[in-house]
């Protein structure tokens, strides 16, 4: 009995830190749409994405500038910290339609931009 | 100037926020604030060297470098609060039922606290790198001076730091013997935020792209980047509009750590009986 429950123990605890590489061996979906983007002067360009709905979007991030930038966007749950002159592939979707707003986080005022799906 | 000190605060709130909870749920621990202060200079210090590696660690794996940081740090971090749900906190309650019965009384009992410590560090550690980069690329691209830069960053930074005090604060009006009640269950949700953000960061580098649409959504009744949200946020790892998949990641996270912990306190004391038994 003692040894049931530590056992049952154990198998949880390896439960909760594995559940991300069981997860992770299922497939990618097959054709991701790729776009890119660079940030250049705190502005993001393009700032207006559009994409189709219902697909996978990998989305390439450069940052021109100096400075860092952090791309998120709360209506695509996305968040991600772009050092200075480095690059990024940001995933999202497949998304319904819809607009969805992202922004810079470092330069709120004027880093704006938004993903159209359609 | 004040956008600086806010983006500052932003980045520094949860991880004030984390270190405000752990330090008020070890209240009355041996040797608990030489742990914790020790947990936050090295995250401050590895914020530093993380920092300026970051450059570097975007572009590997083909743009996800830094989700794979992030994605480890949080897992390593899950890892040590999973423990100290499951083996410290069943452990020391006992201990302290043992403690009553022999006449001492303690509230919290000489718990170890590397594991919280550890999950200190990394806390500090992730926002930390990110606040360093953002000062960093303010002291070379910024056309304020630098006086004014250094006044606003150190408020930001005095804005995060009360907020977590205020938390710790709050939670000291907690009675003591319903202390280890009420830190178990917050241990618990920072459990499960941390497991919502891995979940997040893996539809982000595409490890998992199932479950990514949302599971509901009231950013227009309490956004995110509200005050109430990003407090929330840091204590409950509440989010306006989660994908299905970090659901399932907090939810699972929770009842596997709780289902284990209720286990092992089941065990503790079946050892005891079975020990006690021997005994006479």
């Amino acid at each position: 009995m003692r040894q049931q429950a530590s056992k049952s123990v154990v198998s949880s605890m390896v439960g909760t830190f594995l559940i991300t590489t069981f997860m992770a061996i299922q497939p990618a979906y097959a054709a991701d749409l790729e776009l890119s983007m660079v940030i250049k002067k705190h502005l993001f360009e393009p700032s207006v994405l559009k994409v189709p709905a219902n697909q996978r979007i990998k989305l390439t991030v450069q940052n021109l500038d100096t400075t860092p930038e952090e791309f998120e966007s709360h209506a695509l749950s996305r968040e991600k910290v772009i050092p200075g002159g480095a690059k990024a592939v940001i995933y999202f979707g497949p998304l319904k339609p819809g607009r969805y707003e992202f922004m810079g986080e470092f330069n709120p005022t004027t880093a704006k931009g938004v993903v159209i799906a359609e | 100037m004040f956008g600086t000190g806010l983006v500052v605060f932003r980045e520094t709130l949860e991880a004030a926020l984390f270190v405000g909870i752990i330090a008020a749920t070890t209240r009355g621990v041996m040797n608990r604030t030489r742990w914790l202060s020790f947990g936050v200079a090295a995250g401050a210090f590895g914020s530093v060297l993380m920092a300026s590696a970051m450059g570097q660690m975007s572009s590997w794996a083909n743009g996800i470098g830094q989700d794979i940081v992030t994605a480890c740090i949080l897992s390593i971090s899950l890892c040590m609060l999973s423990w100290h749900c499951i083996w410290v906190s069943p452990n020391s309650h006992q201990m302290i039922q043992d403690a009553k019965q022999i006449g001492t009384s303690t509230a919290q009992g000489n718990q170890t606290l590397w594991a919280l410590a550890i999950a200190v560090a990394l806390s500090v550690l992730r926002e930390g790198a990110e606040t360093v980069l953002f000062v960093a690329g303010l002291m070379t691209g910024s056309s304020e001076s630098q006086g004014l830069l250094i006044s606003s960053v150190a408020i930001g930074l005095a804005m995060g730091a009360f907020a977590g005090w205020l938390i710790y604060k709050g939670l000291g009006q907690v009675k003591p013997q319903r202390l280890f009640a009420v830190s178990y269950i917050l241990i618990l949700m920072l459990a499960g935020s941390l497991a919502s953000q891995l979940a997040k960061t893996a539809n982000q580098a595409d490890w998992i792209s199932l479950f990514g649409e949302h599971a509901w959504d009231i950013s227009s009744l309490l956004p995110n980047d509200s005050a109430i949200g990003m407090v929330l946020h840091g204590v409950l790892g509440f989010d306006a509009s989660p994908t299905q998949l970090q659901v399932l990641f907090y939810l699972g996270t929770t009842v596997l750590i709780w289902t284990a912990a209720k286990r092992m306190k089941l065990l503790i004391s079946q050892r005891r009986i079975d020990r006690l038994s021997n005994t006479s």
